[in-house]
């Protein structure tokens, strides 16, 4: 049998070549993904056990200290930093070699065109610690020399490189605000990650990095170098000795294998999103498997019912065909998985080329990614091998007497209709009945009928086929004969011609309800930050971290300025009970804003207060109500509700008064600021206020049109990755589309050599395939454009319960570009098999076998 | 060698070449595996003449009938349609020939099963994208008898049906001449000697040319002339054949080719 099966498998070596790819490029997917990440997370464990090999000890403040720490970073603040005396008594403790004290934060810094060098999350600052012989050990100095002073500065090399600067030049940089002009002293290596990654990394001198992210004195972390025989634990316990409870240690075993665990963490959510990719391409390759088994059961229909004669069972006839289903399974998971394993280590490669740096490594390759690799491959090929297995064995042994080929039979379409309806009928009912729920019920149901109504679709295709197909006819006619030809033979086999569409569909379906979905959110957001919005601009930091109070004063000092408005948050209690407080400058509210009212007025100043209906709700209170607020220096107030709002993106919570507020915050800082000028926003009133501002590279000013680019580029960043993602589902589709036309061309050579003898020329010929390939693949495309509008439609329905302002925005253009691409997907499908019909000998094809 | 075309020495009566061979020569492989399947043949088709191609299994004559067809490339020698050198034309030519001067009968029908009877009959012009000549279309469809089916698909009609569409299709487009490959090969007796009489009946009264390759010689007895071939080589000739001096010729040749 298993002979029997290989000479099979052999003998159809062209025809299963397709199949085979398509199988390889799903295991190829899945073992790349797990190469890769398995790579990638043991070089970055390796790497960040290096990055700790001056520590052996980390002193940081204790989470006792911090309870009442705001997240913010600007709640109450009663957060003990590390004083300059522990970090001596530290240094004195036995089996301790060099101690480094280190605080960091946020800092900008221009580069050669004045912007900012990388994107704000990654711009750090620290401080240089001079320990012994004036050398800091973290950061060898590859140029001039330590910053003493405070208008000094140090610079990573590959920052320096970015600002164009030298030792000796001097570069603009901001941390809080306010610009900095710092002269550049020294430049200097690291293998810090975040520089790495592209940020960049500036160092002051520790006097003045404390005074700028810490306070004079105090350190954030103290790193312990152990003297050679001293081991950490034992370090450990000694320094714990002389530590008062504001402080804690930890090992730098343990801070390595805690970042591990946190690299581990989401390299796992990355595999599983990946593999979720490779699932779907996967599961388009089974209906390219189960096409070509389908066809080669058909033609091999008299082999078949001759082993039926001779006295074979069913049951050997199906397992016939599944082994051949596990031959081809397994040569395509074996290359699969030597490709993945190409795919993982060029991944990184390319990674590295385009900047994002991953650190070198070992490539490795666990033995589950070997054994999941070949399971994945063989049963998905046998499982959808099994039904034309099936098929196969009813063959009646009278068919081998037959002397005429056997007539592909037109089984009845009815039962297969009948339950593509039910499945349709159920899917398209519980995707509605979802629109009209709310929350994780609604969503679980939208993914059930989703789910039903793309089984339902795929049964129903060959039904669909041939309306939609005949549709296409008045374009066809164009074609001449080789149009109707093209026309009439995509409908000939509708099962065949379904499965082909329905690969297509799937990857179709997923692209159009993503676009649908996330064009409708860019827009709603978008909408929502800047309706409410009535200033010109909002002045940021780049890295949304919090802006120094001398920002909002330089803004108000700027004559074009109309209004401004400082945003800041502020932790406080309400009647007792937790909650924040947000600063504005209430005489400028309504300029700035326009905030939709339920109740009241919008009379922010003094006692009187106004909220948004979520936090009246979860306080109780109405218009008119007064209630008593603690600020963050334990001071109580009486205030008093002017009006209710309802909130927004840019604007919720209990809105008070800056004047009310401030005598009550240590260190003030602002979120952001709303800016009104007099000349409405322009390019040159922007220009203006940049000017005003001190040309900064940390300050964003952004106005309406920024902000609705900004959410843009978030978003397609994302619709690209995702897009790149199901790209491969999509090529799996195309093999497919390749291997229908392929059997196509095959099955039909003895009417091409017909065509040709009496006159139609190969121009012809592959018009006619090519115009074949168009149709199935245009029509797959309709398909999948249809579902996804819905899909995603449905979809918005959901996310527009809590998403006020969600409205459904078609993207013509994309969907165009899909019905385009789906066009493509045929015409390059078919050039292969046009080539392979046209170049048909026809003398052997119009031969009678 | 260069010998006279047998049609030339004894075609009294007959008028214009419709298709001409001369010093045909067909060679396939290379070295040892050599075979010549064409040797030198040199042979006339006249205008309105029903002529048979016979000979033993090997001894050229569907190699002939593909040449003089177009089908086939040749190795040496001339194939003329008309004035028309088919050795000097370009595949895309020599397509174009086939559609517009040559009609063609194959064994196996070759009728496309997605088209109904009326659209396989106009296929080839539906190719060129010429609109059939009406009157003459209905005329081949009444002399194959097929009025009431134009509307069937291959599937729904008979061999013999189906071998009826397949001679209207190779007459609708008028061709110069006709060729027909073992055109009741498939076909029971019966519907065999229908479609033989369409095509003696559109030779006599349509003036049409026709050019058949058969080993039957109760087919060959329909013909108005019977050529022989022999490993690659034209060795007899007879006109007005009945069934019966058709076998016997056979025989002669077989029986030479055993005892030589």
């Amino acid at each position: 049998m298993f002979r029997t099966a290989l000479r099979n498998v052999l003998a159809h070596k062209a025809r299963l070549l397709m199949t085979v790819l398509a199988v390889m490029l799903g295991v190829a997917f899945v073992s790349g993904t797990l190469v890769f990440t398995s790579t990638i997370s043991s070089a970055l464990q390796k790497s960040s056990e290096k990055g700790f090999t001056n520590t052996d000890i980390a002193i940081t403040p204790s989470d006792s200290s911090a309870n009442n720490h705001n997240k913010d970073g600007d709640g109450p603040s009663d957060w003990h930093e590390l004083p300059q005396s522990l970090l001596k008594k530290v240094a004195k403790t036995p089996g301790v070699d060099q101690v480094t004290g280190t605080v960091s934060g946020f800092a900008a810094v221009a580069g050669k065109d004045g912007e900012l060098i990388g994107n704000g999350f990654t711009s750090a600052g620290g401080n240089y610690y001079a320990g012994e012989n004036g050398a800091d050990i973290r950061y060898p100095l590859k140029d001039g020399r330590a910053p003493h002073q405070a208008d000094e500065i140090a610079l990573d090399s590959k920052t320096a490189e970015r600002a164009g600067a030298k030792v000796g030049d001097t570069v603009r940089m901001s941390v809080d605000g306010p610009v900095l002009r710092q002269k550049v002293v020294g430049v200097f290596t690291t293998d810090d990650g975040n520089v790495a990654a592209g940020g960049s990394l500036a160092l002051f001198d520790t006097r003045t990095a404390q005074k700028l992210y810490s306070k004079p004195g105090e350190f954030s972390e103290i790193d312990v170098k152990a003297a050679p025989g001293t081991s950490q634990t034992a370090l450990k316990s000694a320094i714990d000795k002389i530590l008062p409870k504001t402080a804690e240690s930890t090992t730098g075993k343990k801070l390595a294998d805690d970042q591990a665990k946190t690299i581990a963490a989401g390299m796992s959510s990355m595999k599983t999103g990946l593999l979720v990719f490779a699932g779907i391409a996967l599961f388009v390759g089974i209906f390219i498997i189960a096409n070509t088994f389908t066809m080669l059961v058909s033609q091999r229909t008299k082999e078949l019912a001759l082993m039926r004669a001779v006295g074979a069972s069913r049951r050997q006839v199906t397992r016939s065909v599944l082994i051949e289903a596990f031959v081809v399974g397994a040569i395509a998971a074996v290359t699969g998985l030597l490709a993945g394993i190409g795919i993982g280590t060029l991944l990184r490669t390319l990674m590295n080329s385009g900047g994002a740096t991953v650190p070198d490594g070992p490539l490795v390759i666990e033995p589950a990614t070997i054994v999941i690799s070949l399971v994945v491959g063989i049963a998905v090929t046998m499982l959808a091998a099994w039904l034309p297995g099936r098929r196969a064995a009813k063959i009646p042994p009278i068919a081998a007497m037959n002397s005429v080929h056997a007539v592909a039979t037109t089984r009845s379409l009815v039962i297969r209709n009948t339950v593509g309806a039910l499945f349709s009928g159920a899917g398209i009912a519980a995707v509605l009945g979802a629109t009209s729920m709310a929350g994780d019920s609604g969503k679980g149901v939208l993914g059930l009928g989703a789910g039903l109504l793309l089984i339902g679709v795929f049964v129903l295709t060959p039904l669909l086929s041939r309306p939609l197909i005949a549709a296409a006819a008045p374009v066809l006619r164009a074609f001449g004969i080789s149009g109707k030809l093209a026309r009439q033979n995509a409908v000939r086999n509708p099962r065949r011609t379904a499965a082909t569409a329905s690969a297509l569909m799937i990857g179709l379906t997923l692209i159009t309800g993503l676009t649908v979905i996330a064009g409708s959110v860019q827009t709603a957001v978008g909408k929502m930050a800047t309706d409410s919005l009535k200033a010109d601009y909002v002045v940021t930091m780049a890295s949304k971290r919090p802006l120094s109070p001398q920002v909002s004063k330089d803004i108000a000092a700027d004559p074009n300025v109309t209004a401004a408005s400082p945003m800041r948050s502020s932790g406080a209690r309400v009647n007792g009970d937790d909650g924040y407080l947000t600063g504005v400058n209430g005489k400028a509210l309504g300029d700035l804003t326009r905030l939709d009212l339920a109740s009241g007025s919008l009379n922010v100043g003094g006692h009187n207060t106004v909220m948004d209906e979520d936090s009246a709700k979860e306080h109780g209170l109405r218009t008119g109500s007064s209630y008593v607020t603690t600020f963050e220096d334990g001071k109580k107030s009486r205030m008093t509700v002017a009006g209710i709002y309802k909130g927004n993106e840019l604007m919720r919570g209990i809105l008070v008064d800056n004047a009310t507020l401030d005598p009550h915050q240590k260190d003030a800082t602002d979120r952001q600021v709303l800016v009104k000028t007099k000349d409405g926003a322009s390019k040159s009133s922007k220009e203006a206020l940049r000017k005003s501002l001190g040309d900064n590279p940390a300050i964003q000013i952004n106005d309406k049109q920024d902000i609705i680019n900004e959410i843009a580029q978030m978003v397609n960043l994302m619709l690209n990755m995702l897009y790149g993602l199901l790209a491969m589902a999509v090529i799996v589709a195309v093999l497919g589309v390749v291997n229908t036309l392929a059997m196509s061309v095959f099955e039909r050579s003895q009417e091409i050599g017909m065509l040709r003898a009496i006159g139609l020329d190969r121009k012809g010929i592959k018009r006619m395939v090519r115009l074949e390939s168009l149709v199935i693949s245009v029509f797959g495309g309709v398909l999948g454009l249809v579902l996804g509008v819905f899909f995603g439609w449905a979809a918005g329905e959901l996310i527009g319960t809590s998403l006020a302002t969600y409205e459904l925005v078609l993207p013509w253009g994309r969907m165009g570009i899909f019905l385009l691409l789906s066009a493509l997907v045929g015409v390059l499908a078919a050039l292969w098999p046009a080539r392979r019909a046209a170049r048909l000998n026809m003398l052997t094809a119009i031969k009678a076998e | 060698m260069t010998t006279t075309p047998f049609g030339a020495q004894t075609a009294a009566r007959a008028t214009a070449v419709a298709a001409r061979a001369t010093d045909l020569t067909k060679v396939y492989g290379q070295g040892e595996t050599q075979v010549v399947a064409l040797d030198a043949v040199s042979l006339d088709f006249h205008q309105a003449e029903f002529t048979a191609i016979m000979g033993p299994s090997g001894s050229g004559k569907s190699t002939l009938m593909h040449c003089m067809a177009g089908l086939d490339s040749v190795s040496g020698g001339s194939a003329r349609i008309g004035d028309t050198e088919l050795t000097a034309l370009s595949d895309k030519k020599l397509t174009q020939l086939r559609r517009d001067k040559i009609g063609f009968i194959f064994q196996a029908f070759n009728l496309l099963p997605t088209l109904n009877a009326l659209e396989n009959i106009t296929l080839p012009m539906d190719i060129a994208g010429r609109k059939p000549d009406k009157k003459w279309l209905d005329m081949v469809v009444d002399t194959v008898g097929l009025s009431g089916r134009l509307k069937h698909r291959p599937n729904q009609l008979s061999g013999g049906q189906q071998q009826r569409v397949a001679v209207a299709r190779a007459l609708a487009g008028r061709p110069e001449i006709m060729f027909a490959d073992e055109p009741t090969g498939n076909l029971d007796s019966r519907s065999g000697a229908e479609v033989l009489g369409f095509l003696r009946n559109s030779v006599r009264e349509l003036g049409q040319t026709v050019v058949m390759v058969t080993h039957d010689p109760v087919a060959a007895g329909y013909a108005d002339r019977v050529v022989f071939l022999a490993d690659g080589r034209l060795v007899d000739e007879l006109r007005e054949p009945t069934a019966d001096a058709v076998l016997d010729r056979m025989k002669r040749f077989d029986a030479r080719g055993r005892t030589s």
